[in-house]
């Protein structure tokens, strides 16, 4: 794996400086872990130029945190052919190659036409060729589109690396600390602050559009749900009741709003027609009940709720009626993160002191548990749109980091804010081209 | 986003609350600092000082100077076991004062100020913390305060006075912070 931490470095090097978020001082990535099982892919250097943008780098770390892919050293290429007619596939079976892509830049109407092939080397056929033409500025989208593609046409499933991350940022203690949601690629770059505060931020939720994010803000003096338009910045106040105004999300549709209000004297889940306002009670216990989400078919909420003595996960219905308690493995789940089939469940597992990260698999009929973190206080776990990673906050001594895992738990990449506390990760929905 | 004026008003009154934990504060507040949950054997004795043990020592009506110079009203920071709202009963004393000031000065409002460590959910944290204000609010009110004076907001463990881990911070930051927002 240290192979593999190399070939980001050149990366970090040119990773140009975003001056709209003046609390980071840049992203530091690394890899632990890998996957011996995982399909080699050579991804040959791309002709040409990009300008900043090192396009090959960025589809090489793309595939490889994915822990799906193993990725040939750029110092073991033999031959680096940019075009279909240079590729010699006996070259590239004898180094064991499942997988071949090369490609080329040129120059186009102010920014760059990139072409790129995939080759399957087995069978010496071409899966992939096609020409994305784009702004220097859209470079490093470029590079994850392609990463996309090549992940979709080998495994079947939608890559999910031209995708964004919402996460909170702090620093400071007691009346100095600052706050700020921010938003970045799903790698970490490209930073940028949505809403500085010197009073608490919470829990990050998106649009299924992607152009929305819910969030909790204490900026009044109690806690507050916003939503706000990332491009714009415009914004409503979507809830200021007496009490505890939180853990909002999105419903698949994007008409309702999940929440968690105290203003009935404690913690129920209501749901909000966001067009009306009005508001639905789902839960009404003495319990806290919180940390709404939705299944995907809109239908139904997972959350979590200590009605039962400790934090564990529910479920219900969007319109109410009866919870059924469906997490029966460790003394406390919470912070529920359901896969875009509804088929998994992302949760904190806390045991004593130790809170991990835990996948609780029901695509079987029963309840598999799998572990996806080490510990020991890892929290608030969010799925990529594909379930194929999941996104969680780690603590490293007295700061939070964010780590990406592949959902069986084989490769892990850690994203860390160089200042500060980065916690409550929140992986956008596909993006629209 | 700037914090609005009253908010920033809010934040001053606050301040001599925060330095009771917060490293190189101006020494002028010398409150008691956090008393430990699980009062160890070897520091207890000192950090519990007298002003715990102190009931309203006055017989006539509080003033707002008293909440600098009465020990027992000094006493603004009522501290939690891990996954705990029970009202500890080292904390009666500053129960009964701050209820008796409530009542003599009914204009006065209290904002109830609950907080978790950071150990467990965030959002679960949240609920955590409104459960140990609500707990304070009915300690004040059981010894007379009125629930028109008092609010509860609950910022769970996103305003943390230590960050270093281990219980001896955990313990710091389950509290609940007194705060008058008009004396």
């Amino acid at each position: 794996m240290t192979r593999i931490a190399n070939l980001l470095i050149p990366i970090l090097l040119l990773a140009p400086a975003f001056p709209a978020s003046a609390q980071s001082a840049g992203l530091e990535i690394d890899i632990v872990g890998g996957n011996a099982a995982a399909l080699p892919i050579a991804v040959v250097p791309f002709a040409g130029n990009t300008g900043q943008t090192d396009i090959d780098n960025i589809i090489r770390a793309d595939l490889a945190r994915s822990g799906q892919f193993r990725t040939l050293d750029e110092a073991g290429l033999p031959e680096r052919p940019t075009q279909g007619s240079e590729v010699a596939y006996p070259t590239w079976r004898m180094l064991k190659q499942d997988f071949l892509l090369v490609g080329r830049a040129s120059p186009s109407s102010g920014g760059y036409r990139v072409e790129y092939e995939l080759f399957d080397v087995a069978r010496q056929e071409r899966l992939l060729g096609f020409a994305l033409t784009a702004p220097e500025s859209s470079m490093r989208d470029v590079a994850h589109q392609i990463a996309d593609a090549v992940y979709e046409k080998i495994l079947g499933v939608p890559g999910a690396f031209w995708t964004r991350i919402a996460y909170i940022t702090s620093s400071g203690l007691g009346r100095n600390s600052r706050y700020a949601l921010m938003v970045a690629d799903a790698d970490g770059f490209a930073p940028r602050t949505v809403v500085n505060s010197t009073e608490p931020l919470m829990s990050p939720s998106w649009s299924p559009d992607g152009r929305r994010l819910a969030y909790v803000s204490f900026e009044g003096g109690n806690s507050a749900v916003y939503l706000q338009d990332i491009a714009s910045g415009a914004r409503e106040k979507a809830a200021s009741f007496r009490g505890i105004n939180g853990a909002p999300s999105f419903s698949p549709d994007g008409g309702r709003l999940a929440l968690t209000l105290s203003k009935g004297g404690n913690p129920d889940i209501y749901v909000m027609d966001l067009a009306s306002k009005q508001l639905t009670q789902v839960t009404t216990h003495f319990g806290i009940d919180t940390e709404p989400t939705w299944t995907p078919d809109g239908g139904g909420l997972v959350f979590t709720s200590d009605r039962g003595g400790r934090p564990q996960l529910y479920q219900a219905g969007a319109n109410g009626g009866s919870a059924t308690r469906i997490s029966f493995e460790g003394s406390y789940n919470a912070s529920p993160s359901v896969s875009f089939d509804g088929k998994k469940i992302a949760v904190a597992q806390g045991s004593g002191n130790t809170y991990r990260i835990a996948l609780l698999d029901r695509s079987t009929g029963g309840a598999r548990w799998s572990m996806l973190s080490p510990g020991s206080l890892d929290e608030s776990p969010s799925f990529a749109p594909n379930a194929a990673m999941v996104l969680y906050a780690g603590r490293e001594g007295r700061r939070g980091v964010l780590y990406a895992v592949s959902a069986d738990a084989r490769v892990r990449q850690r994203l860390v804010l160089a200042e500060g506390d980065v916690r409550e990760p929140a992986w956008s929905p596909y993006r629209k081209q | 986003m700037n914090a609005p004026a009253p908010r920033m008003a809010r934040t001053m009154l606050v301040a001599a609350l925060v330095c009771a934990t917060a490293i190189g504060c101006s020494k002028k507040v010398k409150e008691a600092p956090p008393v430990e949950p699980t009062a160890s054997t070897d520091t207890g004795a000192t950090t519990t000082s007298p002003m715990v043990d102190t009931g309203p020592t006055r017989a006539g009506a509080y003033g707002p100077g008293d909440l600098d110079s009465d020990a027992c009203l000094r006493n603004r920071v009522v501290y939690f076991d891990l996954d705990q709202d029970a009202l500890k009963p080292e904390f009666q004393a500053a129960m009964n004062c701050h209820a008796k000031y409530l009542r003599d000065r009914p204009a006065a409002r209290l904002r109830l100020e609950g907080n978790a460590d950071e150990r467990g959910s965030r959002e679960y944290n949240v609920g955590l913390g409104e459960r140990r204000g609500n707990a304070v609010s009915s300690a004040l009110q059981a010894n007379g305060g009125s629930g028109s004076q008092l609010t509860v907001v609950s910022y769970g463990e996103e305003r943390p006075v230590c960050n270093d881990g281990g219980e001896d911070c955990w313990s710091q930051n389950r509290r609940v912070e007194l705060v008058y927002s008009a004396k």
